[in-house]
């Protein structure tokens, strides 16, 4: 209720990779899950992780550290899968940490152009900037449209 | 007065009458002078016209109408049914497949009038003309006996009209549109007098638009009136149109109609109102809309109601069928209480019992699932005749075509992707297959070609073959076009047996007719009818003997969903195969692999059979080299090959599921399965890996 004058605003997962944080639409959010076994799937690309069986759907997990070029995924007690939906399609999307649903305003996010970093500028919709700390946000289709 | 609950009846018994007219023009052609048959076509005919009125479908009535007209000439041994004749009533069969097809889609009959075949049917009559008379009586009153129309200014109406609408009458008149009122009789037999109202205001829509109706609609709608009603309608078509229109209506018994003129300076308006007959349909439709309001909005019902429900996919499911589901499921509920009642110890006898119980009940309930997913191959075959009847008429060939198995039962699903490769089939039988009658008559074969469409089960899968005694397939042409076409290259070419050759044939892009003609040939080929058959589990094979004919095998699994698989280990990873494509499984000492160009291969029974390291294959890591492997055979077509595996876990049962958009493109993997655990395994696609 109290969100009325913030229109323009808009809920986003954090999540965490290493030391950076990100941010995802969350109306693209399926469900988010606990690492479990993970059956590989041989010749798929790299950083598809494999096939999990959520409640009896075949669904493809993806490693975001692998797709961003970071060092290879540790799972602990923290790894999460965010399971994301686009266009009647899942994937799960291996991070190390999911942290808060965020409300950023629009105005509180950035361009990203001339900004340099080793993540493709295809995958960054914009950085938001909520109390200090800031948060990529990033363009899930282009990611996901890039698997296929 | 929704017909959209009908609807579903409708399309369903529309397919199964036209199909009922399919096989009976089929059979009229043959026998020209069976009554028994003719009188089935003109009764199916005639249904397919009530119907068609009932549901409002005008065109569509229009045209059986006209098709009735010519059977009944038939019929009375006026007219000879030819082949000609037969041709008009197959394109009026068309026509009324579109129309069904139209409403299926969007849920109304669409526009096309085809007035080609309307004129086809008229040109038959009129070389009958002097029987025409009497048949006009029969049913629909026929335009013609409505020419008195009277458009003399004494019948101007006085109905009572509010405010409003007189407004509305006289901003109609002013922008030159007619106001007429009607008065609709009913033939006092009619009993859906609801439903003809309904009609009657439908096709009022056609020609303007509906202001007021007495009694009110809501009353006509509920039948509260007694066989006539009077509607006020504003419209640019001229009386007589309008008249001519609804008496088309079935059971419409007469229309009376007068000009409306607005009540308080009725003298004014009456000169303009009978010049304005000429101008008809200058203005479209859409335009009177605006100008008018409705006050009546039940009125608006008729006009707005534009987007109809889809018709969904069906089966039609024997009820015994169900019955069984049901009783299944029951005593799944039994075992169910029963394994509640189990409470840990010293009941490991009852849990057994309970658990065996629980396995036949869900192997039970997946054969009654299935089988109530099993439609006919009929359902397919059905309109082979026909298509073939025409082939053969358009080809000039003398054709036959023999079917038989029709009544094997194959999966729904699989039911809707095989018409298109059997077509392609068919037609390549009867273009490239068949040699002209001609030819035939040279080589001293039977005049007639024949082309044999069988169906049968064969164990878990169905058989479906496409014979003909043609001329066979010619391998040194394919060979020669497969390397005019680099589809092979010529030192290659030399190596190949004559299989290797015949497969060729369904490599993309690859067709030997010399000339193309619109019936094959069109540079789509039998690449796609594999394409599609694989994607349907199944297989294709071709045998062919030069000069005397070719056989295309098709095999097809009996079902999509859940099939028979042996699940192996490969490291530590588990994979499934499945188990109709696996012919043996051996042990074989690792010093009895030789080499060939490299290729790991194993002699067994006399048979050279190569070796595939699915570990290789698979990018598993490597295991344990030991003394002596375990070989799954498996076998494709005539092709085999041996998966070298890690261990053997056992046959289940396992449902197929797929990868999902984004893993679609891994070749070597058709599917994923869910094991008892929860965990996923991945099932091995047989075509490529072999």
């Amino acid at each position: 209720m109290e969100n009325i004058s913030m229109a323009e605003s808009k809920q986003y997962v954090v999540f965490k990779l290493g030391n950076e944080e990100y941010g995802i639409d969350i109306q693209k959010v399926q469900i988010i899950e606990r690492i479990q076994n993970i059956t590989r799937v041989p010749k798929s690309p790299y950083f598809i992780k494999g096939v999990i069986n959520l409640r009896g759907e075949i669904i493809p997990v993806m490693s975001l550290r692998s797709k961003f070029g970071l060092e290879e995924d540790e799972y602990n007690d923290e790894t999460r899968i965010i399971i994301v939906g686009i266009e009647d399609n899942k994937i799960g999307m291996i991070v190390d940490q999911v942290k808060e649903v965020l409300q950023i305003p629009s105005e509180a996010i950035e361009n990203v152009q001339g900004f340099t970093s080793d993540i493709n500028f295809n995958f960054i919709q914009g950085v938001g900037k909520v109390n200090g700390h800031i948060v990529t946000l990033l363009n899930l289709k282009n990611i996901i449209d890039s698997t296929v | 007065m929704d017909m959209s609950q009908y609807l579903e009846i409708f399309i369903e018994e529309s397919k199964e009458h036209l199909q009922g007219l399919n096989e009976n023009l089929l059979q009229l052609e043959n026998e020209p002078e069976n009554m028994a048959i003719l009188n089935e076509i003109f009764r199916v005919a005639h249904t397919l016209k009530g119907m068609s009125g009932t549901m409002g479908f005008t065109r569509m009535q229009k045209l059986t109408h006209n098709m009735e007209n010519v059977l009944s000439e038939i019929r009375n041994g006026h007219i000879r049914a030819n082949s000609n004749l037969l041709d008009t009533l197959f394109k009026c069969l068309d026509a009324l497949e579109n129309y069904v097809n139209e409403i299926v889609n969007t849920g109304s009959e669409g526009t096309e009038e085809y007035n080609d075949i309307l004129i086809e049917l008229g040109e038959i009559l009129s070389r009958n003309s002097e029987t025409i008379e009497d048949k006009n009586k029969e049913n629909f009153v026929d335009t013609s006996s409505t020419s008195d129309i009277n458009v003399s200014n004494s019948d101007i109406s006085n109905i009572a009209l509010t405010e409003f609408e007189n407004n509305a009458v006289e901003s109609a008149i002013a922008r030159n549109f007619n106001v007429y009122e009607i008065a609709v009789f009913l033939n006092k037999s009619c009993v859906l007098k609801s439903a003809r109202a309904f009609i009657v205001f439908r096709t009022l829509e056609n020609y303007g638009e509906i202001i007021k109706a007495i009694p009110k609609v809501e009353d006509i709608e509920d039948e509260k009136f007694e066989f006539e009603f009077t509607v006020v309608v504003i419209s640019k078509e001229s009386k007589e149109a309008i008249k001519k229109g609804l008496l088309n209506i079935a059971e419409v018994e007469d229309i009376i109609i007068k000009n409306v003129v607005p009540q308080n300076n009725p003298s004014s308006l009456t000169d303009n109102i009978s010049g304005n007959v000429i101008h008809e349909n200058l203005i479209p439709k859409n335009t009177i809309q605006d100008t008018i309001y409705e006050e009546d909005s039940e009125v608006s019902k008729y006009s707005g109601n534009k987007s109809k429900p889809k018709a969904g996919k069906t089966v039609r499911v024997d009820i015994d069928r169900l019955d069984t589901l049901m009783n299944l499921v029951s005593e799944l509920i039994i075992v169910k209480t029963r394994l509640e009642g189990i409470d840990g110890e010293n009941n490991s006898q009852n849990y057994n019992e309970a658990v065996e119980y629980l396995e036949r009940i869900t192997t039970n309930i997946h054969d009654a699932v299935m089988k109530v997913r099993m439609v006919p191959v009929e359902r397919v075959f059905n309109r082979f005749p026909r298509m073939i009847r025409d082939l053969s008429r358009k080809l000039n060939k003398d054709i036959e075509l023999t079917m038989s198995g029709e009544e094997t039962e194959l999966d729904r699903t699989v039911i809707d992707e095989i018409g298109d490769p059997l077509i392609h089939l068919l037609r390549n039988a009867a273009d490239h297959g068949l040699e002209t009658t001609e030819e035939r008559i040279r080589k001293g074969k039977e005049k007639t070609g024949h082309i044999y469409l069988r169906a049968y089960q064969d164990g878990n899968n169905v058989i479906i073959e496409v014979e003909d005694d043609g001329n066979g397939i010619d391998t040194k042409k394919v060979l020669n076009k497969a390397i005019e076409k680099g589809t092979v290259s010529p030192e290659l070419a030399a190596n190949l047996s004559e299989q290797e050759i015949i497969e060729l044939l369904f490599k993309p892009s690859f067709s030997t007719s010399d000339n193309i003609s619109d019936i094959s040939g069109r540079g789509v080929g039998l690449d796609v009818v594999k394409t599609k058959i694989e994607a349907l589990g199944g297989d294709i094979e071709v045998k062919t003997t030069l000069g005397k004919g070719s056989k295309f095998i098709i095999c097809l699994p009996l079902t999509l969903a859940i099939i028979q698989a042996l699940m192996v280990k490969v490291g530590e990873e588990k994979y499934a195969i499945p188990l109709n494509t696996i012919q043996n499984i051996e042990d074989v000492k690792v010093s009895d692999i030789q080499y060939v160009q490299k290729q790991e291969v194993i002699v067994l029974r006399n048979q050279v059979i190569p070796i595939v390291r699915l570990d290789k294959v698979l990018d598993v890591q490597q295991s344990n080299q030991t003394d002596v492997i375990t070989v799954v055979i498996v076998k494709k077509g005539e092709k085999q090959a041996g998966f070298v595996v890690d261990g053997l876990i056992g046959q289940q049962e396992i449902v197929i599921k797929s990868l999902g958009k984004y893993l679609s493109g891994i070749r070597m993997i058709a599917g994923a399965t869910i094991l008892g655990d929860g965990e996923v395994a991945l099932i091995l696609d047989i075509n490529t890996l072999v």
